[in-house]
């Protein structure tokens, strides 16, 4: 049985997933003064100009700090499942481009460290009564998702 | 310009109080501050009140009198209060009115606040898949500071025993059981490394402050606190700030908190080590140390010592957050920061009792911070 995944939200990162390619962000970048904005935004939050393009943002980055989420998070707007399981999050440094929050697929606070690289994924954060997996961006140390990769 | 003054201070105490509506605790706590100020309602010629949960709390005049004085709600987040006693203050500087007041008043639900991405200019993903949370904010603020500076676990837990001691001697906090730093530490961790006993909650309460022109003052009291300064400020780009999904790469640029504080004391002419006793944003206990560097009153780091000597007790070189703080008080938004300047008056005056730092203080602040990155300093003298 193929199991059906969804996108959480259009133009966030690159969709469907691609076997052949790894996932991207995506952000975008001021034609003007070159800032990279993520999510995607149409005005530049430094120069007000309103002109700006698509841009993929680095796979890679490093871990700049984190904390746990340790309690269910009040719904809505939160909708992931009833039953929590406790998660991580954490800013990724993309090296010239930006900081950005995301989940972490570590939950253990201790085996995560500041300054460790992470590769981009996507997770599925909840499944729908249908057993549709909605996913969403998540980081990885980087090494996990080498074993991964190679076993599998 | 003229100088704005101080001359009464009302709280209605903080907790929880069924039944009671955020107007009527308003109402008691206007009282209380024109009780202290000797002055009556119809007198007051102008105010600000703030408030999250209250969508019209200038009704407050339906519970004091239908005088016809102009009432400004306000509301700006965490800095509401902060915004209330700045704008009563300007009223008096500009020569608007002579006599005005700064009300706060709120009546949260239980639990974390739960509210719409989209108010904050957020999109929805944000909150669908767990990122819109404040705490997350506050638990990789003080991560990454603990890495870089090297503060301990025993220094967060130490800051929160000490709030919920200063809350045990103040008969109108909210959290009044004293709390060792080991009993906060074996409290469950909520977002690593802060754990339960190291947060503020959202709670009920409410704090009026009234004001007067300086060359007016002896008419009511003897002992005015002078209003120094007031400053706000907003975020800039490429400072860390709550509810951000992403920042930009770079040199990192200060906070909201750095540059209001630079303001205050720069329109003040007081430096922070001129100031005697403080009252800093304690969202959560990580947070009280870093706006303590934030604040001028030491550089980071500093704070590992500090407090393991003791220096921001009651008796101390420089206390911080002598009534509890909101670890000790918790956040109605709307009035908390009234309740900052309701304790620091009382300091100056030398009336806090229990309470009472030692010596003769002279200069005290107060400090708010909040979503979406701002904060508000409010420095007085006697
Ligand atoms: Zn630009």
């Amino acid at each position: 049985m193929t199991i059906t995944q969804k996108s959480v939200a259009e133009g966030l990162f690159t969709w469907p997933a691609d076997p052949s390619s790894p996932p991207r962000l995506i952000g975008s970048e001021c034609a003007d003064c070159g800032l990279v904005s993520f999510p995607a935004a149409p005005d530049c939050v430094r120069c007000a100009s309103t002109e700006s393009k698509e841009r993929l943002l680095s796979d890679h980055g490093t871990l700049w700090t984190y904390t746990t989420q340790n309690f269910r998070p009040p719904s809505p707007p939160y909708d992931g499942p009833v039953a929590f399981e406790p998660y991580t999050v954490g800013y990724i440094e993309l090296p010239g481009e930006l900081l950005v929050e995301a989940r972490l697929t570590e939950p253990d606070p201790d085996r995560l460290r500041i300054g460790q690289d992470m590769r981009l994924t996507l997770v599925p954060y909840t499944v729908l009564d249908d057993g549709t997996e909605v996913m969403t961006f998540a980081f990885a140390p980087a090494d996990f998702v080498a074993v991964e990769e190679e076993t599998s | 310009m003229t100088e704005a003054v101080i001359i009464g201070v009302g709280l209605h105490p903080f907790g929880r109080f069924a039944g009671k509506p955020a107007l009527d605790m308003g109402a008691d706590a206007v009282r209380l501050a024109m009780a202290d100020a000797g002055v009556n309602w119809p007198q007051i010629q102008g105010g600000y009140i703030g408030s999250y949960e209250v969508a019209n709390p200038d009704a407050i005049v339906g519970r004091l009198g239908l005088t016809g004085v102009p009432l400004r709600g306000v509301f700006n987040g965490c800095a509401t209060a902060g915004t209330a006693i700045a704008l009563a203050a300007r009223a008096i500087e500009t020569g608007e009115h002579d006599l005005t007041i700064a009300i706060g008043l709120d009546k949260h639900p239980r639990g974390a606040f739960a509210a719409d991405p989209s108010v904050a200019g957020i999109p929805s993903w944000y909150g669908q898949t767990g990122l819109f949370l404040t705490t997350h904010f506050f638990g990789m603020k003080i991560n990454r500071y603990m890495h870089d500076h090297g503060i301990s676990h025993e220094t967060l837990a130490r800051v929160a025993s000490k709030n919920f001691r200063n809350a045990a001697g103040n008969e109108k906090a909210w959290r009044r059981t004293p709390l060792s730093p080991e009993e906060v530490l074996a409290s469950p961790v909520l977002n690593y490394p802060l754990r339960q006993f190291m947060y503020c909650g959202p709670n009920e309460g409410a704090a009026a402050v009234v004001m007067c022109r300086a060359d007016q003052a002896h008419k009511y009291t003897s002992t005015p606190v002078r209003v120094r300064a007031t400053a706000l400020r907003s975020r800039r780009l490429g400072a860390f700030e709550v509810q951000s999904p992403s920042f930009p790469v770079g040199e990192p640029v200060e906070s909201p908190t750095v540059d209001a504080f630079r303001a205050a004391y720069e329109l003040a002419g007081i430096g922070p080590e001129d100031v005697d006793v403080a009252q800093l944003q304690d969202t959560d206990a990580g947070s009280e140390i870093i706006h303590m560097a934030e604040s001028g009153l030491c550089k980071d780091g500093e704070q590992e010592r500090l407090i393991a000597e003791g220096a921001t007790e009651i008796g101390g070189r420089l206390p911080v957050n002598t009534d509890g703080g909101l670890l000790g008080n918790g956040e109605p938004i709307g009035a908390s920061g009234l309740r900052q300047i309701h304790e620091i008056v009382l300091q100056l005056r030398g009336t806090a009792g229990t309470r009472q730092i030692p010596g003769t203080p002279r200069v005290g602040f107060t400090h708010l911070y909040g979503a979406p990155g701002a904060s508000a300093v409010t420095i007085l003298s006697t």
